[in-house]
C-alpha cells in the first residue's frame, strides 16, 4: 500500500494586549480581544471558511477516498466558540463525514512536555475533553505535540497515555540516511508508532508554492504527482504536514493554492498508485521498520529543527521558568479565571515572540509577531505574569484564611 | 539690561532639561526686571510671553552681504559630520526624525535672500541647523539692540560667537552639559571643538555645577577665574500630593531617565539584584528609553529577576508624576551628570533619593544618600536602608523639602545679573 497522509495544524494564540507596569495589580484582563477577534475573522474569511468548504466538497466528491486530518489547539477552539461559530460548525460538518480525523494535542499549545509531565498530561486530557464535547464524543487516537516537538521521552509519556501514534518532523539530523516515508516506532516504548513529516514535499506546498523565485514555480499537480512517483516503490507513506493557514493566508488565493488542492486527488488517483489516509490508518496499516532514536527534542521550526525558536535565550528562559514555577500553586486553586489565564499564558507563541535568532534577517518570526521587538514581547509578558503571580498568591492566602475559619 | 539670549528649545516644546533650565532662568531674570531677547530656532507660538521671542525661522537673511559670506565660509565645515545626534541613539533618532524631519528648502548662494525653516530638534541635519542658526544670529545681533549676549550650550555657541563678532558685545557661554557627560571619553570631535571655541570666545563662562566647572577647566583649558558656578533651581518647590495609588503590595524603587551610558542604568540593575536577594518584596522599575534599553532587558532576564524588575518605556505627562508618586526610593546613578533635575522632582513627591556623587545636584541636595555610581554594594545598602529604616526616609522627606524651597530661580537670576555686570565692567 502507498498512501499520502495530510495533517493540518490549526492554531491561533490568545495574544496579550499592551499591558503596562501601571496595570500590574489593577487590571486582570490580559487578552487583546480586539486583535484576537479581528485576526480570527480575517483568517476565517481567507482560509478557514473557503478551505473547509473545499475539503467538504472533495470528501463528498471522492466518496471518502480523499481524507485529511486536523489538530486544533484548545486555545483555537476557545476562540472559534467566541469569535467564529460559523467556522466551528464547518469543522463539525467535516468531522461528521467520518473522513476527517482529529488529533489530540495539548489544550494550551504549551511547551509543558519539556518541563512537567504532570502539566503536560493534564493539558492533553483537557484537550481530549474539549474535542469530545465539541465533536459529538469524538475520541482521538493519534497525538501531535506543540510544534511537532518530539523526543524519546516525550514519546514515552504519550504512549503511557494510550495513544497509538505520534507525529513529528522528519528532521535530517535525526534521520541521517533514513527516509521519512516509513513508519517508525518510539525507542523506549515500541507500541507507539512515529509518523515523520516529509519536509521536502510538505514545504513545497506550505512555503514554496507561491514563490516566483523558486526554480520549480509554478507548482502544478502534474509536477507534484511526478515527484511522488519518483519516491522509491518500497517507501509507503508520504506525510504532508503543514499549517492549515497555508491555504489562503500564507499562500494567498491568488497563488492558485485552492485550485491546486482541488485538482490534486484526481491527479493522484489517475496517475499514481497512491491513496489518501489519515494518521491512524497509516499507523494501523503500515508496519514499522524500526525504532527512531531522538534523545534531544526536535521540532518542525526553522532550519535547525530544534527548540531555539521558543526557548534558549535569556528572555525566553526567564519567562518560561517563572511561569512554570507557579505550577504547583496554580494546581491547588479552584478558580476558572486563574485556570484559564494559566492555560493561555502557556501558549508557545508568547515565547516565540521573544526569539532573537533572526534579528538581522528579513524574517518569518517578525511576520507572526505582534511586537516590534523580542524585548517588547518580554516586557509585556513579564508585566502580565507579575500580575498573574499576585493573583495566585492572593487566592492562596484566601484559601488558607478560609481553612483556618 | 538688555540680554540677547540664544537657546535651542523652550517650553512647552522641549525634549530635554535644557529648555526647562532656560525657562527657569528667563523667568528669574524677568523677576529682576531684565529685558531678554530670546532666540530659538523654531517658535511654536504657545510659549509663555516672558521675553521678546525671536523665531530664527522667520528671519530673512541677505546672503550677498560680505560679512555673512565670511561666516558662512567658516561655518560650512560643520555640515560635514551631519549624522550627529547629541541626545538620542541612532535607533531612537530614526524613529524621532521620521516625524521630526521637515521639508527643507536648501539655501543656495545664488538665491539672494532666503529664510530657513529650522526644525529645532536634535535631528539629522543638526550641524547644518547649528551653522545656519549662527548666520541668523549674526543678522539678529545687527538689528536688535542689546548689552550682552548669553548662549546656552554648544548648539547655540556658534550663534553667540557670530553675534559677538557683529555687535562687539560681551558673550556669556552657559554650559549645561559637556560632550564628556554625553559620550564619556569617546567624544565627538566636532562638538568638542564647538564647545571649546564657544568657551574661549566667551568673556565669561557659567557652569551648572562645580563638577562641570572642573571639567571645563581640565578638558577645555578655561581658566578657573573665568568660570562661575550657578546651580539650577526648581520652578516650583511645593510638595506634590498625588491621589494616585500604587496597585502592588511591594515597595517600588525607581530609575527614571534616558537609558544611556551617561545615566548609569547598569549599576541600578546590578544593585537591584543584590537587594532582591535579601528582600524579595521589592519591585524595581526602569522608566525611560535609550540605546542601552535592550541590553538592560537582557541583563534582567539573565539575572532571572524579570518578574521583579519592570520596564515602562518612555513616560510622559501624568505617568511621570504617577511614577514618582508610587516610588518608595528614587535612584539616580549617573556616571556623569552636570546637574540632574529629576531627584528634585522626586523630593517634591516626598520620595527619598539616592544620587551619585558624580552629579551636580549632589552639590545642592544634602538630604539624600550620595554614592559613587560604580559602587553597587553601597547603592544596594542605601536602597535597603531607605526601604526598611523608616527613620532615615522620614528625615529625608522632611528636610529634603525644606532644602528645595531654597533652590529658587530668582536667586540664580540674581547671581547671573552680577555675572553680567562683572563681565560688562571688565569689557574695555
Amino acid at each position: 500500500m502507498r498512501t499520502i497522509c495530510f495533517y493540518f495544524q490549526v492554531h491561533q494564540p490568545y495574544r496579550l494586549k499592551p499591558y503596562r507596569f501601571f496595570d500590574i495589580g489593577d487590571d486582570h484582563h490580559y487578552w487583546d480581544d480586539f486583535s484576537n477577534r479581528s485576526i480570527m475573522r480575517k483568517v476565517a474569511q481567507k482560509c478557514y471558511l473557503p478551505m473547509n468548504a473545499l475539503l467538504l466538497e472533495m470528501i463528498h466528491k471522492y466518496n471518502g477516498a480523499f481524507k485529511v486530518s486536523f489538530s486544533m489547539s484548545g486555545v483555537y477552539l476557545d476562540q472559534l466558540e467566541a469569535y467564529a461559530p460559523d467556522v466551528l460548525e464547518s469543522f463539525q460538518k467535516l468531522v461528521a463525514t467520518g473522513h476527517c480525523e482529529l488529533l489530540n494535542e495539548t489544550y494550551a499549545h504549551t511547551l509543558a512536555a519539556l518541563k512537567s509531565k504532570d502539566e503536560f498530561q493534564s493539558m492533553v486530557k483537557k484537550h481530549q475533553e474539549k474535542i469530545k464535547k465539541l465533536f459529538n464524543g469524538y475520541q482521538p487516537k493519534v497525538f501531535r505535540n506543540t510544534e511537532l516537538i518530539y523526543s524519546d521521552q516525550i514519546g514515552a509519556m504519550v504512549a503511557e497515555m494510550g495513544f497509538e501514534a505520534i507525529l513529528t518532523e522528519g528532521a535530517k539530523h535525526v534521520l541521517g540516511w533514513k527516509s521519512p516515508n516509513y513508519v517508525y516506532c518510539n525507542s523506549i516504548d515500541p507500541k507507539l508508532k512515529v509518523l515523520l513529516k516529509n519536509f521536502q514535499l510538505s514545504d513545497d506546498i506550505a512555503f514554496r508554492f507561491g514563490n516566483k523565485g523558486w526554480e520549480d514555480y509554478p507548482l502544478t499537480t502534474d509536477k507534484f504527482v511526478k515527484w511522488i512517483n519518483d519516491v522509491p516503490e518500497d517507501e509507503e507513506t508520504i506525510n504532508l504536514f503543514m499549517d492549515y493557514e497555508t491555504f489562503g493566508e500564507h499562500q494567498w488565493a491568488e497563488t492558485g493554492i485552492f485550485e491546486f488542492m482541488k485538482a490534486l486527488p484526481e491527479a493522484v488517483f489517475s496517475k499514481t498508485n497512491f491513496t489518501f489516509s489519515t494518521p491512524s490508518e497509516v499507523a494501523a496499516k503500515i508496519p514499522p521498520v524500526g525504532k527512531i532514536h531522538v534523545p534531544i527534542p526536535i521540532s518542525w521550526a526553522d532550519e535547525e529543527r530544534d527548540l531555539t525558536a521558543w526557548l534558549g535565550n535569556d528572555l525566553q528562559d526567564e519567562a518560561f521558568d517563572r511561569l512554570f514555577e507557579m505550577e504547583e500553586l496554580v494546581k491547588s486553586i479552584d478558580d476558572d479565571d486563574i485556570q484559564r489565564d494559566w492555560t493561555y499564558l502557556q501558549t508557545s507563541d508568547h515565547f516565540y515572540y521573544m526569539c532573537t535568532k533572526f534579528f538581522s534577517d528579513g524574517d518569518i518570526h517578525a511576520y507572526f509577531s505582534p511586537y516590534e521587538s523580542p524585548y517588547e514581547a518580554f516586557i509585556n509578558y513579564m508585566n502580565v505574569l507579575s500580575d498573574f503571580m499576585i493573583r495566585v498568591k492572593e487566592k492562596i492566602s484566601e484559601k488558607k484564611a478560609s481553612q483556618l475559619n | 539690561m538688555k540680554v540677547l539670549m540664544f537657546g535651542w528649545e523652550f517650553p512647552p516644546h522641549i525634549s530635554g532639561g535644557l529648555g526647562t533650565a532656560c525657562y527657569g532662568l528667563v523667568k528669574g531674570l524677568a523677576h529682576h526686571h531684565q529685558d531678554i531677547i530670546f532666540v530659538v530656532p523654531k517658535l511654536w507660538g504657545d510659549e509663555e510671553p516672558l521675553a521678546d521671542f525671536v523665531n530664527a525661522s522667520d528671519v530673512t537673511i541677505d546672503y550677498r552681504e560680505k560679512r555673512f559670506k565670511k561666516f558662512w565660509k567658516n561655518l560650512t565645515y560643520l555640515e560635514v559630520s551631519s549624522f550627529l545626534v547629541p541626545y538620542l541613539g541612532p535607533d531612537q533618532f530614526k524613529k524621532y526624525t521620521d516625524y521630526a524631519i521637515h521639508d527643507r528648502t536648501d539655501v543656495d548662494e545664488s538665491v539672494f535672500s532666503n529664510k530657513f525653516e529650522f526644525s529645532g530638534k536634535y535631528g539629522k541635519d543638526l550641524m547644518m541647523e547649528v551653522s545656519r542658526y549662527a548666520l541668523v544670529a549674526a543678522h539678529i545681533s545687527k538689528s536688535k539692540e542689546h548689552d550682552i549676549i548669553h548662549a546656552h550650550d554648544w548648539l547655540s555657541f556658534p550663534a553667540g560667537i557670530a553675534a559677538k563678532e557683529i555687535s562687539g558685545k560681551p558673550l556669556v557661554a552657559h554650559v549645561h552639559a559637556t560632550e564628556f557627560d554625553r559620550s564619556g571619553e569617546s567624544v565627538n570631535q566636532v562638538v568638542y571643538d564647538i564647545e571649546r571655541a564657544g568657551m574661549h570666545a566667551a568673556d565669561h563662562v557659567v557652569a551648572v555645577s562645580q563638577l562641570t566647572k572642573n571639567i571645563i577647566i581640565k578638558k577645555y583649558g578655561v581658566p578657573a577665574s573665568k568660570i562661575t558656578v550657578l546651580h539650577n533651581a526648581v520652578l516650583d518647590a511645593s510638595i506634590i500630593k498625588s491621589s494616585y495609588q500604587k496597585k502592588v503590595p511591594e515597595k517600588i524603587v525607581t530609575f527614571l531617565g534616558r537609558i544611556t551610558f551617561q545615566k548609569g542604568p547598569e549599576y541600578f540593575v546590578e544593585a537591584a539584584k543584590k537587594v532582591i536577594e535579601r528582600d524579595p518584596n521589592v519591585r524595581f522599575v526602569m522608566a525611560g528609553n535609550g540605546d542601552l534599553l535592550n541590553r538592560m532587558i537582557d541583563r534582567v532576564a539573565e539575572l532571572r529577576m524579570g518578574t521583579k524588575f519592570h520596564f515602562t518605556g518612555f513616560l510622559k505627562g501624568d505617568d511621570v508624576d504617577h511614577m514618582y508618586a508610587i516610588s518608595d526610593v528614587y535612584v539616580m546613578p549617573s556616571v556623569s551628570e552636570p546637574f540632574g533635575i529629576s531627584p528634585l522632582e522626586a523630593v517634591r513627591h516626598n520620595t527619598p533619593v539616592i544620587i551619585s556623587k558624580q552629579s551636580g545636584v549632589a552639590e545642592v541636595l544634602n538630604n539624600a544618600i550620595k554614592i559613587d555610581f560604580w559602587d553597587i554594594d553601597s547603592m544596594a545598602d542605601a536602597i535597603f536602608a531607605l526601604l526598611h529604616y523608616d527613620g532615615i526616609s522620614k528625615m529625608f522627606k522632611e528636610l529634603g523639602t525644606e532644602e528645595l524651597k531654597k533652590l529658587k530661580w530668582e536667586h540664580v537670576a540674581e547671581k547671573l545679573v552680577t555675572v553680567y555686570q562683572k563681565t560688562l565692567s571688565q569689557k574695555p
